[in-house]
């Protein structure tokens, strides 16, 4: 039987202060590209307790993603972002999802994320990736973005970790593993960026909303 | 001299766009921040790097 809304509010670690369980409640968050860092990102977001989360993506899922995303056998061949609508249902059927199934560009970023405080960058592609944080950057001055930016092969993943590098950006990754010429992804490592970038984002929550990390 | 990911380089006159070029650079995998103020991409032909800028370069690799 699906809990109530009431049960699982209920259910959010009380060990944390109420206004921390609120900001996160009220929190909206973007995530664009929903591949390893996207789908993991948005379930461990869904499970921390945000309350409203906007997906967009242009890809359906493929038998190749299972390497490393979020999704399974049942979705192939679903729109990702429908797919990850039903996961996350799955986590947490009240949050609020709103999804744009769509290709990413210089003229719609603006419009698409603008009205998002944190939206987290989790293309494939440099160019992609490249293309929106200097878009949101330019034109929204609201946004904080939080990218992914070297997580491929299986190398130390103590050499991913998290830096602010400019005012309203904030990196996740190694900063130069790339794909291609015998180096691919595999999903330890993308699961370890796409933590930092989730956790990156609670902290840009509770910071937004005032409350002090101890 | 300007500083560039935190390191001292000798690239005072020269355009944003030449410093990338000449560092190995794609201009499409870059976003550069002069001064703590986002550089427009289509502003880097144009944008002079002077004595005692601090700029950063993020250079995106593919993967996600």
């Amino acid at each position: 039987m699906r809990p109530t809304r009431e049960e699982m509010e209920a259910a959010f670690d009380a060990r944390f202060p109420k206004e921390f369980h609120q900001a996160v409640a009220s929190a909206r968050v973007a995530v664009a590209g929903l591949g390893g860092l996207g789908s993991h990102i948005a379930v461990m977001l869904a499970r921390s307790g945000v309350g409203h989360l906007f997906l967009v993506d242009f890809d359906r899922v493929e038998i190749t993603n299972l390497n490393r995303q979020a999704y399974g056998i049942s979705h192939l061949g679903q729109p990702k972002t429908q797919a990850l609508t039903a996961l996350l249902r799955e986590i947490q059927p009240y949050l609020e999802i709103q999804t744009w199934n769509g290709m990413v560009t210089e003229e719609n970023a603006a419009e698409l994320f603008g009205g998002y405080p944190i939206v987290c960058e989790a293309f494939d592609r440099p160019e992609n990736k490249a293309m929106l944080v200097n878009t949101l950057l330019c034109q929204c001055p609201d946004t904080v973005i939080v990218s992914g930016n070297g997580m491929a092969g299986y190398g130390d993943a103590n050499e991913i970790h998290t830096r602010k590098i400019m005012d309203r950006l904030y990196v996740c990754g190694d900063g130069k593993t790339d794909v291609g010429r015998g180096m691919g992804l595999m999903a330890p490592r993308v699961a370890v960026c796409a933590g930092m970038q989730a956790n990156q984002v609670l902290r840009l929550i509770a910071a937004q909303a005032g409350i002090k990390e101890d | 001299m300007v500083t560039i990911n935190g390191e001292q380089v000798n690239a005072a006159g020269k355009t944003v766009a030449e410093y990338l070029e000449e560092a190995g650079y794609k201009t499409a995998y870059v976003a550069v921040e002069r001064n703590r103020e986002i550089v427009p991409r289509a502003t880097y032909g144009e944008v002079l790097l002077e004595d005692g800028d601090v700029v950063e370069i993020v250079r995106f690799v593919g993967g996600g």
